[in-house]
């Protein structure tokens, strides 16, 4: 097992344009260009969706459609179909991107509808009594206390993307997967290793990443932090990676 | 891509038939060895957040790596979809194990306390009311695993694994995309035929679900 | 209450079909093959690398062992020869079409033999206990340092010498394994002096390296001799007087568990009609014309009288 150190051990492999840094580098622009992209498209519908309750079922069917796509099948076949046509630089990277951005949707797009359709219906209830139009409810009550949920997605969404940007490397993109499938070719399992290793710690990092960031936004009532008495009617929700916990009980 | 599927009818089906059982296999195992792990997580408080981030961490370990890994761990052949088995069924655990510690912890508390009141205990109390009524949150999970176990198969293609993921590589090499295509379409035909039946699973152990209502 | 004994009762009996599949065998059973006990012993399984000319060696190999009634399965688009030797030494596969040059470097780095003869008569020795090879075809596909017109008419390039003043201002592409391989860039820089500026990990020969060399991304691609997009881009395979690409003939490299007679006579009439002009042409069929390895091999093995 020890080997395993060996490649990430070597300092000549930390420096220059395929050297750990760069790749992690190349790995964190294809994740955040991804996850910009997600949120870009699946926040304002799943915000729509959720505060308005219309294409709910269309919504919850295609998510899951989204997720019956296979990435590695889905990113092959858009190479071949576009690839020829765009520039040189943007060649690979578009459709690594467009791939990623596929993969991610779902988990932000159930989490944000789920967390809107979640919110105490008193809570919406005090606000329209409180004169508060259709909009004000959305931004003043329901996204914050749809937070917690909303965050878990976005949270969830990037460790998929983070995990999944190593098959960029397969249609000659860099990042950590380089590492991974050029280990492989060489039969160099310290470099497979060193790249597996990385995204585990990449992940990592950036989980606790969102997970500070997870603290200063989410309002200390929502959380329940200094919740003084009374019976708990929900289960504290204890943000993390998986998907599952995001799932609308109907 | 008609032609090929013509040309190839033996071979597709029986790269359909083998990712269908490398799909499956792993959803089935990993289940069963999620429940008591996630049991174990929902019970004892402190052990949740470290089993949650261990399940998190491992969850994205990059597939292709452990498929190569595998062999030299657990000695398999090179080659062998054993290695797509085990690394699917890690991948299917770590999913799993918290969608069921959190849909045990999100049994109402009344629930709990009417059944010991009738003398539920122990496992008794946690097959026949906690396991069930966590059945609608556990079928949501599973259909997440099933459809990301169908996607991560594929990948076996890499390590020359003979299923439907080989028409990627195939399509790639060959600069065909229409073999590409269909390689993506039976996956989604796979991941819906997997998907229904675990709806209907699910909804024939619920059946509670719609009487009450 | 009923209910929960069915639940459990579906869950155990899933569990245990699952279990029973593991250990049970059947035909169809994808986990046998993969199991600690070997495949059927008479079935041959042939693997390729991870490009189209292997594939259609492959299946003329395949299909002319089938026409002798030989049991074949065939694993195809594995990986690079570090992927699928270790393959070949645990029985995951069985033959394999090779090259006679790179197959001996890579069992003996230190390998000085250029010409086919020597280099099939070291390789002879040199291929590890379990593996032999057979008769060895007259056909040869190098791999070779191809560039572009007009990367060719700039720099005034005739053969890989050439580039030792200029390769520091270009790319070279080339699969993964280029890296570190002898005949990759160690071998380039020990032979003729020549270090590229950078070197981009694409695919062996395959669109990867062809779209790059196309789209400008790289300037040197390593391009198989046989590909037929040299021809029809009007590349330029730069020459080799130093044989950094020793001979490459096409041979079978095989289990020597499976060579059996017929499996050796049916390979080895197959490598008697294989031709450097006829590997051309069927890759032509494949690369360029897009049609598909199996019918293409099938209608070489039928028109040789292969099969």
């Amino acid at each position: 097992m020890g080997v395993i150190w060996d490649y990430l051990g070597n300092s000549a492999h930390w420096s220059g344009p395929e050297g750990v840094p760069a790749r992690v580098l190349e790995h964190l622009e294809y994740t955040f260009l991804a996850l910009a992209f997600v949120c870009l498209i699946a926040l304002p519908l799943g915000l729509f969706v959720g505060h308005t309750g219309r294409g709910s079922v269309a919504i919850a069917g295609s998510a899951n459609a989204l997720r019956a796509l296979p990435d590695f099948g889905l990113l092959v076949y858009v190479v071949l179909l576009i690839s020829g046509r765009l520039p040189a630089s943007l060649a690979y990277l578009l459709p690594s991107i467009l791939v990623l951005v596929i993969l991610g949707i779902p988990a932000v797009l159930s989490a944000t509808y789920a967390g809107i359709q979640a919110v105490d219906p008193a809570a919406r209830d005090a606000a329209k009594g409180m004169g508060m139009t259709g909009s004000q409810v959305l931004w003043r009550v329901e996204v914050p206390n749809a937070m917690p949920l909303i965050l878990s997605g976005v949270r969830s969404s990037m460790l998929q993307i983070v995990a999944t940007a190593t098959i960029a490397a397969y249609v000659s993109l860099g990042g950590l997967g380089r590492f991974i499938l050029d280990g492989q070719s060489q039969r160099d399992y310290s470099q497979m290793a060193a790249g597996a290793v990385l995204v585990g710690v990449l992940a990592i990092v950036l989980d606790l990443l969102v997970a500070g960031i997870q603290r200063l936004v989410v309002s200390p009532g929502v959380t329940g932090r200094f919740r003084t008495a009374g019976p708990r009617r929900r289960p504290v929700l204890i943000s993390s990676s998986q998907e599952g916990s995001v799932v609308p009980t109907t | 891509m008609i032609t090929y599927l013509q040309d190839h009818f033996q071979q597709t089906v029986e790269r359909f038939y083998t990712h269908a059982w490398l799909a499956v296999l792993p959803l089935v195992i990993g289940l069963v060895l999620a429940i008591p792990l996630g049991w174990l997580a929902s019970r004892y408080r402190r052990v949740y957040p470290g089993v949650i981030n261990l399940a998190g961490l491992l969850y994205t370990l990059p597939s292709v790596a452990l498929f190569v890994i595998m062999p030299s761990i657990i000695h398999t052949k090179i080659l062998s979809p054993i290695n797509v088995v085990v690394a699917l069924t890690i991948y299917t655990v770590a999913l799993m194990v918290r969608v069921i510690a959190d849909a045990l912890l999100s049994v109402p508390a009344d629930v709990r306390s009417a059944a010991v009141a009738m003398g539920f205990t122990g496992l008794g109390r946690f097959l026949r009311v906690d396991l069930p009524i966590a059945v609608p949150v556990i079928v949501a999970g599973a259909r997440v695993a099933a459809a990301s176990n169908v996607g991560l198969v594929s990948v076996g293609a890499l390590i020359g694994v003979n299923q439907l993921g080989s028409l990627f590589t195939e399509g790639f090499t060959l600069d065909v995309g229409s073999i590409v295509l269909l390689g993506i379409l039976l996956c989604v035909l796979l991941a819906l035929i997997l998907d229904t039946t675990i709806v209907l699973t699910g909804r024939r152990l619920t059946t509670w679900q719609r009487a009450v209502s | 209450m009923r209910r929960n004994r069915v639940i459990l009762a579906s869950v155990a009996t899933v569990a245990a079909l699952a279990l029973a599949a593991c250990g049970g065998g059947g035909d169809n059973n994808p986990l046998s093959t993969g199991s600690a006990s070997a495949a059927p012993s008479d079935t041959i399984v042939v693997g390729s690398a991870n490009f189209p000319e292997s594939t259609l060696l492959a299946q003329i190999y395949a299909g002319a062992l089938t026409a002798k009634g030989v049991k074949v399965s065939t694993k195809l688009n594995i990986g690079s020869r570090e992927t699928y030797i270790p393959g070949l030494q645990d029985g995951s596969i069985d033959l394999i079409p090779e090259y006679s040059g790179v197959l001996l470097q890579y069992f003996d780095k230190n390998a000085t033999q250029v010409t086919s003869d020597d280099v099939y008569a070291a390789l002879k020795t040199k291929v590890p206990a379990k593996l032999t090879v057979l008769d060895q075809s007259t056909a040869e596909d190098k791999d070779s340092i191809t560039v572009t017109k007009q990367t060719a008419d700039k720099y005034n390039l005739k053969s890989i010498a050439d580039l030792q003043p200029v390769a520091g201002q270009l790319t070279l592409g080339g699969p993964p394994e280029w890296k570190t391989r002898q005949t990759g860039e160690p071998g380039l820089k020990a032979k003729y002096n020549v270090t590229f500026k950078q070197f981009k990990s694409l695919d062996a020969g395959g669109p990867l390296t062809i779209n790059a060399l196309k789209n400008g991304s790289i300037q040197a691609a390593d391009v198989f001799t046989t590909d037929p997009n040299i021809v029809a881009n009007g590349w330029v395979a730069l020459e080799d007087p130093k044989f950094l690409f020793a001979a490459q003939n096409v041979l079978p490299l095989i289990n020597k568990a499976k060579a059996s007679q017929t499996v050796t006579d049916a390979l080895n009439a197959v490598s008697a009609k294989l031709t450097t002009e006829n590997l051309l042409d069927l890759d032509k069929q494949v690369i360029l014309d897009k049609k598909d390895p199996e019918t293409v091999a099938k209608s070489f093995l039928s028109s040789n009288g292969l099969g």
